[in-house]
């Protein structure tokens, strides 16, 4: 709120006094431990921080961060923090949601503040599985999975987070994994100064009900060949020498190849900042699910007013039209009449 | 004219022969087809009578369809006005006048009419098409169906088209305008000035040239019909009312309610955010909010009526007056917000306009029935204060009252309007600006706590000893950053606990908290005119304030006395209510529900109230009222003191 410098801090200053309460090697920690690096490197206040997340095992984590802090209800953190973000555009607004809070109950309110472009950094802790309530198949569960609630296998298709948000026309749309800090601190960075509705998606482990969900793409020896990183301006292309591409075909389709069958020069270039959501949701839709090649990375960033600021400024040309508020005239608009005395 | 009295001949008349009559009061309704334009024509009605210096009370009465079928029932919209030459309470049991455009309206409204009234028709509609479609198997002006009242049928159709082609209207665009005709004409028998509808008609179409001729054409053709065609014998005057010296405007419920949080907000020195849904009858709200960004004014249109109070609920974390809006369903879906800011004790306000229910039930019609919601609809100890304006301008005080109690006491607040009241207009005295209260907050800045090492840090639920409202930080203090979240909470810190004994303690202090507030609202008073003598009591709440008045009022001039306390805080009650209550020998509630006041009142003092109850969408007549007290009482009417008492309002 001050314009002075803005004091150096550590990972520490930005930890709370609170003991942290997830289970054991559940991959929040990873992820907690990614942020509050990150936020010493960002140049921001603690004061003018602001967590907010609705319920759910990620939902704790405001809990956790030493910035002002709420935890809300079930699926509603967007809707809260829009009212706080469009109030207070000098904040910094994150909101933590997994995937049963953000994609279930509160699926309305994440895809209304993507559309409209509320200044809020969403952080989609996807681990595909209820953890708080102990084990019941979320709407990120792969069809079939078999779970307390679903013990003959879940009847339903998944949503994919990046799809979704991709097809919300959010501004800026990324994943990252739990076993990467480096790649998350990088996404978070980006998001964190996207302005706009930044939604990152993190495949995270929950190693109690669903251990294992993403091994098949994000174990130390499994990434190279199954997570494509998305590098805008760059070819995509992944494996260990880089020997895989993704190419757009003839037929508008994208298809994983060989960089020796196509040639470099024929593999797509990505671009986040294309208009178009269109190939960026054919990107997202490359993998079925976390056990084929799948890109990470940034998805889309483009620029489009931030609500906060086109309110903001709608006010000021509200004021500049008709003048600052006067009360008493507004209670003389509807015309009056005299009674003497 | 039976009812409405006092009928001196005065010297003033418009026509050779036609006299005009002096009233002192008149009950009209315009009645037509939803697109008619019937509450446009009533409202402006009301206004020029208004300015004119009349009291006013009106009761828009229009249909859930935004456009039913043309011509039957279902689609008939009706607006109806008391004027008057003194002060008056309700907007009439019975209209005097009907004016009707067609069948169908004749059909719905004529069972209102009193006996003997004037019923307009415009017998250009009643062709055998508009007649079976409304289902009179015969002409009503024909078949003896209104005898007994005075009927003038008047070709306003033809008439309006007649003035219209001579400006090159075409004859569709000019049908349009018959509800100008209508307004002229009634302008007329009421001795209306037309000068400032004539202006009024030219500003609000001004951006629409042939419109506003047409209107103005049929306007004054309609004022000219009633001069110069020797239908009606005389005509009528209502002198304006005395009223207390001042500045007035006429204004609906929502409309005050609207400028009385804009109001709140400046008094409190803060940004207003409005989060809501669109939802009837609350919407009127939104869109008048929406037109004052320059007060500093943030309107949000939600996607669901659970982000509407969420981001108003947000935007108070930041430091904003945050308000949501909304009306039936609406109200449930808002519940598990409310209980999150009761537990995170942060100042909301929430403003329900009260429909008919259950579920979607009747969106239009009025309703008292969500006190008992308001009270206990949400899980768990959930207590919060709970306010009710009585009549339209009363709305702009009480969403600044609702607003002061949210932000001293950093609680949510359900401010009970309803249907009635929101769209129901009554001449208001202008408050001046320096007699709006000062309800100023102030944010916490630094740190409340020493802790046993010496250094001090800050407690985000360490308590004001005398109000026990917990401290303001709002994000960007530097220092004071904390967590909050629907968890309980540990007393004092704030931690999430899950201890049993501090549950139990912070389930009483927020309960202390809200039943503390007594002691800050003003004690109910008691309209009595005999303390002591008199034998009921009437204890009402919202906007059955006029009805129960009104009746009040006819009983006293049978020489009976009762008295009269309505309230405007249902949580907690006002200190003195139990006092009160005890003090007389019988109670009687009248409600628009089924009787929900009278349980918590029954619940809490042990007092023996008796219900009176009206759940049909529309306000109690106050004859309805009297006959209750009467009946209370074991009064029976004697022959040739019926109820329709003849100057049943004069006060
Ligand atoms: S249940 Fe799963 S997601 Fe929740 S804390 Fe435990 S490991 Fe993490």
């Amino acid at each position: 709120m001050t314009d002075t410098i803005v004091p150096q801090t550590t990972r520490k200053d930005w930890t709370s006094d609170q003991e942290v309460r997830w289970c054991p090697g559940c991959g929040d920690y990873s992820i907690l431990a990614a942020v509050q690096m990150l936020l010493p490197e960002l140049g921001v206040r603690r004061e003018s921080t602001v967590f907010v997340s609705g319920i759910g095992c990620a939902a704790r984590f405001p809990y956790y961060m030493n910035t002002y802090g709420m935890h809300s209800i079930h699926g509603r953190a967007p809707a809260i923090a829009t009212g706080l973000a469009v109030s207070r555009p000098d904040l910094d607004v994150w909101v933590v949601s997994g995937d049963g809070d953000a994609l279930s109950i509160g699926g309305n309110h994440l895809i209304h503040a993507l559309r409209r472009n509320v200044n809020l950094t969403i952080l989609l802790f996807n681990n595909q599985i209820y953890g708080l309530t102990k084990g019941q198949y979320s709407p990120t569960s792969e069809q079939g999975k078999v779970t307390k609630s679903t013990p003959f296998g879940s009847l339903e298709t998944p949503f994919n987070p990046v799809s979704l948000a991709l097809g919300a026309e959010a501004t800026f749309v990324a994943r990252t994994h739990d076993m990467d800090r480096k790649h998350m601190m990088e996404t978070f960075r980006r998001a964190h100064f996207h302005r706009g509705a930044a939604l990152v998606e993190i495949y995270q482990n929950c190693n109690v009900f669903n251990d294992g969900a993403f091994e098949a793409i994000t174990g130390k020896d499994a990434r190279a060949e199954k997570l494509i990183p998305l590098v805008d301006g760059e070819p995509i292309r992944f494996g260990a020498e880089g020997e895989h591409g993704v190419m757009l075909d003839a037929d508008g389709r994208l298809r994983l190849v060989e960089v020796s069958d196509v040639g470099v020069e024929s593999l797509l270039v990505h671009d986040e900042a294309r208009e178009d959501p269109g190939l960026a949701f054919q990107l997202s839709r490359l993998a079925r699910g976390p056990f084929e090649p799948t890109p990470i990375g940034v998805f889309r960033a483009v620029e489009r007013p931030e609500y906060g600021d086109a309110m903001t400024a709608q006010m000021a040309r509200a004021e500049e039209a008709k003048g600052v508020g006067d009360l008493g005239a507004l209670l003389r608009s509807g015309g009056t009449w005299t009674v003497e005395a | 004219m039976t009812s409405t009295t006092t009928d001196r001949q005065t010297n003033g008349s418009h026509r050779e022969g036609a006299p005009t009559i002096d009233l002192d009061r008149v009950v009209v309704r315009f009645a037509g087809d939803s697109g008619d334009g019937m509450q446009l024509t009533g409202t402006r009605f009301t206004t020029v009578s208004a300015l004119f210096g009349n009291d006013t009370a009106t009761l828009p009465d229009f249909p859930a369809e935004i456009r039913a079928p043309a011509g039957t029932l279902a689609g008939v919209s009706a607006f109806q006005v008391q004027i008057s030459d003194h002060d008056i309470l309700t907007p009439g049991d019975a209209p005097n006048v009907l004016v009707a455009m067609n069948p169908a309206a004749l059909k719905a409204n004529i069972g209102t009419v009193a006996r003997g009234g004037i019923v307009i028709v415009n017998n250009d509609a009643f062709d055998d098409r508009a007649l079976e479609k409304a289902g009179y198997g015969s002409n009503p002006l024909l078949d003896g169906t209104l005898d007994g009242f005075r009927v003038y049928e008047v070709p306003m159709s033809s008439l309006t088209m007649e003035v219209c082609r001579e400006a090159g209207v075409k004859p569709r665009d000019a049908e349009r305008s018959k509800n100008f005709f209508a307004l002229g004409l009634v302008s007329w028998l009421y001795s209306r000035p037309t000068e400032s509808t004539i202006e009024w008609i030219a500003k609000r179409f001004a951006d629409k040239p042939q419109v506003l001729d047409a209107n103005t054409r049929a306007f004054r053709a309609g004022f000219h019909f009633g001069e110069t065609a020797e239908l009606f014998e005389s005509n009528y005057q209502v002198h304006p009312a005395t009223a207390l010296p001042g500045t007035y405007t006429d204004v609906t419920g929502n409309t005050a309610l609207s400028w009385g949080l804009i109001a709140a907000a400046r008094q409190a020195r803060l940004g207003l955010f409005l989060g809501s849904y669109p939802i009837t009858p609350a919407s009127d709200i939104l869109h008048e909010l929406s037109k004052h960004k320059n007060f500093g004014v943030r309107t949000f249109q939600a996607e669901d009526e659970i982000a509407g109070i969420g981001a108003a609920l947000g935007a108070a974390f930041g430091g904003a007056l945050g308000v949501t809006t909304t009306s039936g369903p609406g109200v449930d879906l808002k519940s598990e917000t409310i209980g999150l800011a009761i537990n995170l004790e942060l100042p909301l306000v929430v403003v329900d306009i009260q429909r008919g229910g259950p579920s979607t039930g009747l969106p239009t019609k009025t309703e008292q029935s969500d006190l008992l919601h308001a009270m206990y609809g949400r899980h768990g100890e959930a207590p919060l204060p709970i306010v009710a304006p009585s009549t339209p301008s009363q709305c702009f005080e009480m969403a600044i009252e609702a607003a002061r109690l949210a932000l001293k006491y950093r609680t949510p607040v359900i401010l009970l309007s309803d249907g009635y009241l929101a769209n129901g207009s009554e001449p208001w005295r202008l408050p001046t600006l320096a007699e709006l209260p000062d309800i100023h907050v102030e944010f916490a800045t630094e740190a409340n706590h020493s802790d046993p090492d010496g250094s001090s840090s800050f407690w985000p639920y360490q308590r004001d000893p005398v109000t026990l409202a917990r401290p303001w930080a709002l994000p960007g203090t530097p220092g004071l950053e904390h967590r909050i979240g629907g968890l309980e909470k540990a007393d004092g810190t704030g931690n999430v606990s899950y201890d049993p004994v501090n549950h139990e303690k912070m389930v009483r202090i927020r309960a202390s908290k809200i039943a503390g507030i007594a002691h800050d609202i003003p004690p109910v008073e008691v309209d009595d005119e005999h303390p002591g003598g008199s034998e009921l009591l009437l204890v009402g709440w919202g906007s059955t304030y006029g009805a129960i008045a009104a009746g009040v009022r006819r009983v006293r001039k049978r020489g009976i006395h009762v008295a009269h306390a309505h309230l405007t805080h249902l949580n907690p009650f006002p200190a003195n209510l139990g006092e009160v209550l005890a003090s007389y020998r019988a109670v009687l509630v009248p409600e628009a529900n089924t009787g929900q006041l009278v349980r918590l009142l029954r619940a809490e003092y042990l007092v023996e109230a008796r219900s009176l109850t009206k759940i049909q969408g529309v306000p109690f007549h106050a004859s309805e009222i009297e006959e209750a007290i009467l009946d209370a009482l074991g009064v029976t009417p004697q022959p040739g003191m019926e109820l329709q008492s003849p100057v049943e309002e004069a006060s």
